[in-house]
């Protein structure tokens, strides 16, 4: 269970991006962070993991406050939390396969990752992540090789390699076709049901959004304003969190629904 | 009809820009006409110039045959030595200079250092360390490693500035030590460049262990001072055209290293 009390967050002395966000994750709950560019979504999930650091509020992952910690008890807990980057951030010139196995890097000495000496268990596993995701024949390529949807893949294996008990997810379709994002989406998904893993998804794609959570939070300016099911978001609700729009071609319709769940 | 032209951003008034031209020229002009040329001494000088065209066509590899290899190949050992050693202290310089991943007194320390190494020419730091510890190679191999500390120190540093963030991101997100860091986000993006920097490196030593050479500092360059001082132009024709071709190997086999690892 993530619990997150009176989040604030500024940049120096710059306006406030996060004024006092709390809501909580229930475990396997699968929630949609939407809202207009600007509106706090990266630096809400990256408040969670301490990327950046929050300035005040706290931020709790089971029974670890995670926005109290010091720089190296926040290694330790990383490593529970897994993380999907809009651009893959995979390193390019590893192979798919040492990607993947980056995953483990908070679990290992320096000495292990140096000498690329992992855990058979950790190499076992990682080949069964490529599996799941479809890119077992991949394990050897550059990263660079891969297309936009296998790196995006590639990014999921390397968060289940963590072992993780809970997923950030930032923009994972922003640069990626229609029919790959839903594909994309789709997996990270049945990986949380599988795993009953809890996940945030920040996504601008609203219809894709709706499609595939299980629950949306609506920011805007740094407050949360809307906070419930999919099906409660009407176009009233988006122009709170957008601004005024016609918004019925962005609602999916019953056709599009049936589509992408029978494909 | 209307009419563009670009307008200028510099100095906008055009009386302006034409005094400052006019000052320009005058102070070329004036400037080339107070350097002081000895056409005598020229003309004089130039039949001795002849003489080391002539020595440089009709190289003599032989009179000092024994001279020119020691030379060569104490210059090659300095190379070598001072080229590995400078690129192992530069990695750890090139990145405490790096803004990106270094603590502010770190970052200001290998700064400064490599500020200081870069600010000073090969020769003055051979001419202090060979008052320092005498004539030979030794003053030779460490004016070579510093001179390197502070080159591939800073290309170091900048390319490790300008890494796509992201990938360092990622990796810091699974929870991974500074060093793990460094080694698997930083490592794999600058590693192509800092092997072709240090071969270029490799090259430049051996050119600079000939001039170092002249004050002292050991190596082929001694052999070539010695040669010029007694009037033997054809042998110092013939180290010449060996420091030539052994850059121009240098050149080809990093280039071909280059093409390798990118």
């Amino acid at each position: 269970m993530l619990k997150i009390e009176h989040l604030k967050k500024r940049y120096k002395t710059g306006p406030w991006v996060l004024k006092d966000i709390s809501f909580e994750v229930p475990d396997g709950e699968i929630v949609g962070l939407i809202g207009p560019s600007g509106a706090g979504k990266s630096s809400l999930i990256r408040c969670v993991n301490r990327l950046i650091d929050p300035t005040d509020g706290n931020i709790q992952l089971d029974d670890v406050n995670l926005s109290s910690l010091s720089a190296g008890k926040i290694r330790e807990q990383r490593r529970h939390i897994g993380m999907i980057f809009q651009e893959y951030a995979l390193v390019e010139r590893l192979s798919v396969m040492e990607n993947v196995l980056s995953g483990r890097l908070g679990y290992l000495p320096f000495w292990r990752s140096f000498l690329r000496r992992y855990p058979e268990q950790d190499i076992d596993n990682a080949f069964e992540y490529l599996e799941r995701v479809g890119l077992i024949d991949h394990a050897n390529k550059r990263a660079d090789e891969l297309s936009g949807g296998q790196r995006q893949r590639v990014g999921i294996a390397r968060a289940l390699a963590q072992d993780p008990r809970l997923l950030l997810v930032d923009e994972p379709t922003a640069s990626l076709d229609p029919k790959t994002s839903r594909q994309i989406m789709r997996l990270i998904q049945s990986i949380c049901r599988e795993k009953s893993l809890s996940a945030i998804i920040n996504i601008h794609d609203v219809p894709l959004a709706m499609q595939f959570v299980d629950r949306i939070i609506g920011l805007q300016g740094g407050e949360i304003v809307f906070d419930g099911k999919p099906e409660a978001l009407t176009e009233d609700v988006l122009t709170r969190i957008y601004g005024d729009e016609d918004w019925t071609s962005v609602k999916p319709d019953e056709d599009d629904l049936e589509n992408g769940e029978a494909a | 009809m209307r009419t563009w032209q670009r307008p200028h951003y510099l100095v906008p008034d055009k009386r302006w820009r034409i005094a400052l031209w006019i000052v320009f020229a005058l102070y070329l002009v004036i400037g080339i006409s107070s350097v002081e040329v000895n056409w005598q001494r020229a003309y004089e000088g130039l039949e001795r110039g002849m003489r080391f065209m002539e020595g440089f066509v009709n190289p003599n590899f032989s009179r000092r045959a024994a001279d020119i290899y020691s030379g060569i190949l104490e210059s090659l050992t300095m190379t070598v030595t001072s080229t590995v050693v400078g690129i192992l202290l530069s990695i750890p310089f090139g990145m405490g200079a790096a803004r990106n991943i270094s603590p502010k007194p770190i970052y200001l320390f290998c700064r400064s250092f490599i500020a200081v190494s870069r600010s000073m020419q090969e020769v003055i730091v051979a001419i202090f360390l060979v008052a320092l510890f005498g004539f030979g190679a030794f003053a030779g191999f460490l004016t070579l490693t510093y001179a390197t500390i502070g080159f591939l120190g800073k290309l170091l540093a900048e390319e490790i500035e300008e890494i796509d963030n992201k990938q360092l991101e990622a990796i810091s997100s699974t929870g991974a030590s500074w060093l793990q860091r460094v080694h698997i986000a930083i490592w794999p993006q600058v590693m192509p460049r800092m092997i072709g920097l240090s071969f270029y490196r490799f090259d430049i030593n051996f050119r600079e262990s000939a001039v170092i050479g002249i004050v002292g500092a050991g190596g082929i360059g001694a052999t070539l001072n010695t040669s010029i001082d007694r009037y033997e132009y054809d042998s110092a024709g013939a180290i010449l055209i060996l420091i030539i071709l052994i850059v121009l190997a240098c050149e080809y086999f990093s280039g071909w290293i280059r093409k390798w690892v990118s």
